[in-house]
């Protein structure tokens, strides 16, 4: 299982086709994977694991989610 | 891109495209039959001297000149239908490009590997050289691989835009705090001009869109370069 997921990562090309966001307006596809990153982040953290199948939601939300965005949700975050 | 005394489409750079036209001149044809036989009709009919007083029914043309409209818009309707779903295909990107619209003023995120982000305004009248196209060339050009599946997510910052290249096939709005998906593939490398399709303000008409294709050693160059230099 984790060496097909580490292979997963290591072809990562770009973001799939997602089926839970089969339309055009793909917003939600962005800000659910920015969600679920921080949320496996923190959750893993939490019971001391490694960090390292979040790395899928990462790379995904990064593809689909402007910079700008992204920046603004980090400072939301920092600010609680 | 346009030229001069142009009446027809852009010559398409997406096989969707290519199936645009040829669906387009099919219609067109329809469409031009269905007016020649109308206004022949009507000249006939007026200049006529056969004229019956007595006429009140007829079954015959009746049943005819219902079922032949159906039959011609069923046969405009099934390439229709087949082109809207050809362009819901499920595929597989590449390559995932976020263009932004700005007033005014596009700017393109290349985030997959590394974060490459650069804008592209327009180049005024006044610094162009010869041989290049008044209000199409920009500063810097949106470069992607030929005969790649890209994944266009087009949003805005500011206020409405759309983002739109006719070569292509493609126009979508930009509508601030929303992605809006789109995808092509380029059949053949060249150079894609459009220009932002959604009255934006004062310089609605001077944010053009470039799109280049090139292959994929390019594509990579160009992308290496571009990192290194912002």
């Amino acid at each position: 299982m984790s060496g097909n997921f580490e292979e997963k990562i290591k072809n990562y090309r770009t973001a799939p086709f997602d089926a839970r966001f089969p339309n055009t307006n793909q917003t939600r596809n962005c800000y659910q994977n920015y969600l679920d990153y921080h949320r496996c982040k923190k959750v893993l953290s939490a019971k001391n694991q490694k960090t390292t199948p979040c790395e899928w939601y990462r790379r995904v939300y990064k593809s689909l989610c402007p910079i700008a965005w992204v920046q603004k949700w980090d400072e939301q975050r920092q600010s609680g | 891109m346009a030229h001069p005394s142009q009446l027809g489409f852009q010559d398409a750079a997406s096989p969707v495209m290519e199936e645009l036209l040829h669906f387009h001149d099919h219609t067109l044809m329809i469409v031009f039959l269905i007016s020649t036989l109308v206004l022949y009709i009507i000249v006939a009919m007026v200049v006529t001297k056969l004229t019956d007083k007595l006429i009140l029914d007829s079954q015959e043309i009746e049943i005819i000149w219902t079922l032949l409209p159906a039959i011609i818009l069923i046969l405009i309707a099934l390439p229709s239908l087949r082109i809207l779903y050809l362009m819901d295909e499920i595929n597989d990107p590449h390559l995932t490009i976020k263009a932004m619209g700005h007033q005014w003023y596009w700017s393109y995120e290349y985030t997959d590997y590394e974060d490459l982000g650069f804008d592209s305004y327009m180049i005024p009248t006044q610094d162009l050289t010869p041989g290049q196209f008044r209000l199409l060339e920009t500063d810097h050009r949106m470069v992607i691989p030929v005969e790649s599946p890209v994944r266009i997510l087009v949003s805005a910052d500011d206020v409405l835009h759309s983002w739109a290249v006719p070569c292509l096939g493609i126009k979508m709005d930009a509508v601030p705090g929303r992605l809006n998906q789109t995808a092509f593939i380029t059949s053949r490398p060249g150079v894609f001009y459009g220009q932002c399709s959604e009255i934006c303000g004062a310089n609605h008409s001077f944010m053009p869109i470039v799109v280049e294709a090139v292959r994929l050693e390019h594509f990579e160059n160009w992308s290496s370069m571009m990192l290194e230099d912002t």
